[in-house]
């Protein structure tokens, strides 16, 4: 270690997830163009960006949900992009909240937040009841136990599938739009669950349109556009006062919702995530 | 077409509207069912009609412990060929599923093959397997072979249907297994699989039904009296009397399994449809 030219992965236990020249394409479309970052221990680092600049791509092979085209994503120092790697193990570590929940329908809440904690951890099934009871009742939703997620409005079922990822016990938590599913009203309880959770010392990545929440509760945003981070920073600088006519362009759209092109950026979205929770056929 | 009578329309004297049209039809349908009643009561005598279809008598003499037996014999090739259908067309719909090709093209050969082959034939070609392999024999002969033989035609049929019934569980399902750490063999077990069979009990049931009308089939094995099902009895006693009677009663038998089974397909139908609105 002479310090000039740094290792990787680092080896710095607080470096939690290291991303190394990300690139990930879709056939011909190169969605990905090389992302570089690190997210620290305890960090909230909120994604943002238009849609389409590939956040959820980003975020999905940081647990190899996708696998990335070229680049090296650490976990933990250990190489999850390695063919070799224990993929399975490594996602233990870290939980994922989807916009559309994926909750598993067949389960009760309870059952939800249990099953992994019995088949993959092997935990005996009193304990992992006691921890994802423990985990019903931080989010909010103790007496609910019992209850499928069909009987379930958005936010609680949003609710629950946190409740299910923190299940893992995990050591960091990747959200893909985790209110963006939600009628305005249940957007609140949710972002106040992931609120205590960061204030809590979780490692969060969190992709969101949510700017005053990450104004508020991200240590650093890093703002995406055409497949590369544009600028990150603190919210101050990069929501305050972004440096990058990208960055200015897009908040102006987000923050102003009067603006006109406001309805064409919403039907693209509406689009592409039309395929998230239909069939796979 | 529709140009000419549009050119023609405005000249003819009257035109009929959608209305009236639709009660004119309605009136002429009626009249031909009424033609219809009136020519068989004139025509159809019907105590002779009772005493070729519903003899009394020969109702009577069918109703017994043998009927029971063969009722339940019914019940035995029907349930037996269903549950090694259901675990054998579930390895084939997993096998169409496969990443590995060949696996792929096994299980759609298989399945094209024996949805297009009678049903009767691979009943035949099982029932003269001791023949063609001298010494071999089903166990629980001749339950084993009419299981094997129609559990393998079923198989094909309900390996299409669960195939189906796992591509339409959404894919954020498995993603979401996945991230939990589950391996993609346990996401398919424990999280996609109880969703398919969900999915797709309203048309398994079906196939159930379709299959104990297929057990009648079995009739063309030389079975032993023990191994009767309700065709076979029935077809039996018809000969004895020379009457059809027997046979109606074994198809009321008939009536009794799939009848319920029916009308439980479509309860589950109603409150699917309800539940994805
Ligand atoms: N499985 C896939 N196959 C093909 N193209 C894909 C796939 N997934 C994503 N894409 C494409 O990659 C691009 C980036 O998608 P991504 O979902 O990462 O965007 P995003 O920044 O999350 O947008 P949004 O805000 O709408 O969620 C889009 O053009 C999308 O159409
Ligand atoms: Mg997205």
């Amino acid at each position: 270690m002479t310090g000039t030219t740094p290792s990787i992965p680092t080896g710095n236990r607080n470096d939690e997830i290291q991303i190394y020249d990300l690139h990930k394409s879709f056939g011909d479309l190169e969605v990905l163009k090389g992302i570089t970052t690190t997210v620290h221990r305890g960090e909230v680092v909120c994604v943002i960006g238009p849609s389409g600049s590939g956040k959820s791509t980003l975020l999905r092979c940081v647990n190899l949900l996708e696998q990335p085209t070229q680049g090296r994503v650490f976990i933990l120092n250990e190489e999850i992009t390695d063919p070799d790697a224990d993929i399975d193990r490594l996602r233990t570590t870290m939980g994922m909240v989807f916009q559309s929940f994926n909750l598993f329908p067949h389960l009760t809440a309870l059952e939800n937040c249990t099953i992994a904690q019995i088949r993959v951890l092997k935990k005996n099934p009193d304990e992992a009841r006691a921890f994802a009871q423990a985990n019903l009742d931080k989010v909010g939703l103790g007496d609910r136990g019992g209850s499928y997620p069909a009987q379930m409005s958005g936010g609680q079922q949003q609710r629950v599938a946190i409740a299910r990822a923190l299940s893992m016990d995990p050591e960091m938590m990747l959200f893909d739009e985790p209110t963006s599913a939600l009628d305005p009203e249940l957007v609140g309880d949710v972002l106040s669950v992931m609120r205590d959770l960061a204030q809590g010392g979780m490692t969060m990545m969190v992709v969101t349109h949510e700017m005053a929440f990450a104004r508020e509760v991200a240590d650093r945003v890093i703002f995406m556009d055409g497949g590369v981070i544009v600028e990150e920073g603190p919210p101050a600088e990069v929501i305050g006062k972004p440096t990058h006519e990208r960055t200015r362009t897009f908040l102006k759209r987000v923050l102003d919702p009067t603006h006109v092109n406001a309805g064409d950026e919403d039907e693209a979205y509406a689009q592409r995530h039309a395929a998230d929770s239909t069939p796979t056929a | 077409m529709s140009d000419t009578t549009s050119q023609v329309a405005p000249r003819q004297a009257k035109r009929l509207s959608p209305r009236k049209r639709a009660q004119r039809t309605r009136v002429i349908q009626y009249g031909v069912l009424v033609v219809l009643v009136v020519v068989a009561a004139l025509t159809i005598d019907g105590r002779q009609v009772q005493q070729v279809f519903l003899r009394p008598d020969l109702v009577l003499k069918t109703l017994g412990p043998e009927l029971g037996a063969a009722f339940l014999n019914t019940i035995i090739y029907t349930a037996g060929a269903f549950v090694l259908g259901l675990a054998f067309g579930t390895v084939l719909a997993l096998m169409k599923l496969s990443q590995v090709a060949p696996y792929r093209w096994l299980a759609t050969i298989y399945t094209e093959f024996f949805r297009g082959v009678p049903a009767i034939i691979v009943l035949l070609a099982f029932s003269l397997m001791g023949v063609a392999f001298p010494g071999f024999s089903f166990p629980f002969d001749p339950y084993g072979t009419v299981w094997v033989a129609l559990g393998i035609v079923t198989a094909a049929y309900m390996s299409e249907t669960i195939r189906a019934g796992i591509q339409a569980v959404p894919k954020g399902q498995i993603e979401a297994a996945r991230s939990l750490g589950m391996s993609p063999g346990m996401s398919m077990q424990r999280i996609v699989l109880p969703q398919a069979f969900r999915i797709v009990t309203p048309p398994l049931t079906n196939e159930l039904v379709l299959l104990t009308k297929d057990s009648s089939l079995v009739y063309v094995l030389g079975l032993f009296a023990s191994g009767y099902e309700l065709t076979k009895f029935g077809r039996n006693l018809a000969n004895t009397y020379a009457n059809i009677t027997p046979l109606v009663v074994a198809g009321f038998c008939y009536l009794i399994i799939t009848l319920p089974l029916t009308y439980l397909v479509r309860r589950m139908e109603a409150k699917q449809r309800k539940a994805t609105r």
